[in-house]
């Protein structure tokens, strides 16, 4: 690619990067600045890239780790708030007296068929947006970012049983979520 | 025998840490008899890999 082809190709993936930025750090400046750090090194990079077809996969690598690094630093620093001791009272609430399912769980069909939905990533993003800051960040290192959960315990200093349950708890909402606004609005 | 509520806890775990072997072989033979946790359990796999495909297209 040429340097103006570059240039218009990083210009019209902006918006996507801001999302995919904004999903996981949910501040605007530090969404700002992690895809503008990643536009520079996707220029200075471009040699290492040759061919269009995956050019946005390749920008979001790159994206990728800039997060990680910003979330390095930002939990080192103790931005971090403190998880919350919510109970798990709502999800017990699925299950009767003696542990087996009020109502069984919905059958989402054919992955093959459902991860090509177009429709879906946008619910998936209006409902990984209504988690809880708390929970997303974890979820989001762990599913989005791909940590290792001992990475993530490790760099946010929690057990790792609270590590799991709050995953649990995360993934319990955005199952909830997606059945309601994805699954059950078809 | 471990109820559906133990299972679907140990579902979402598995997906963060690795199983010993008595759990793994609890939570292998629930799901081969339970249909209500084989449903979860793919939820649970199809909510993966749209987050790792994540934003898609
Ligand atoms: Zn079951």
């Amino acid at each position: 690619m040429t340097d103006p082809d570059v240039q218009q190709s990083l210009q019209r993936i902006r918006p996507t990067l801001l999302r995919f930025a904004m999903l996981q750090l949910r501040n605007e400046a530090a969404a700002e600045d992690v895809v503008q750090e990643t536009l520079l090194a996707a220029l200075e990079g471009k040699s290492a890239f040759s061919g269009r077809s995956q050019f946005k996969t390749w920008a979001v690598s790159i994206l990728r780790n800039k997060i990680v690094d910003y979330l390095r630093r930002t939990s080192r620093e103790g931005i971090l708030p403190l998880l919350d001791e919510q109970g798990d009272e709502d999800f017990d609430a699925l299950f009767d007296g003696s542990g087996h399912w009020q109502e069984v769980p919905g059958d989402w069909g054919d992955p093959a068929v459902v991860l090509e939905q177009r429709g879906l990533y946008d619910v998936l993003e209006l409902c990984m947006k209504a988690l809880p800051e708390n929970l997303a960040r974890v979820f989001t290192m762990r599913e989005i970012l791909g940590f290792e959960t001992d990475e993530i315990c490790k760099e946010l200093k929690m057990s790792s049983s609270n590590c799991w349950v709050v995953l649990y708890r995360a993934r319990m909402r955005l199952r909830e979520c997606l059945q309601l606004r994805w699954f059950d609005a078809r | 025998m471990k109820s559906c509520w133990e299972i679907h806890r140990l579902v979402s775990e598995g997906q963060d840490r690795k199983f010993g072997f008595g759990e793994r072989l609890a939570v292998r033979m629930h799901l081969l008899m339970c249909s209500a946790c084989r449903r979860f359990e793919r939820q649970m796999k199809l909510m993966r890999q749209a987050l790792r495909r994540f934003p898609g297209e």
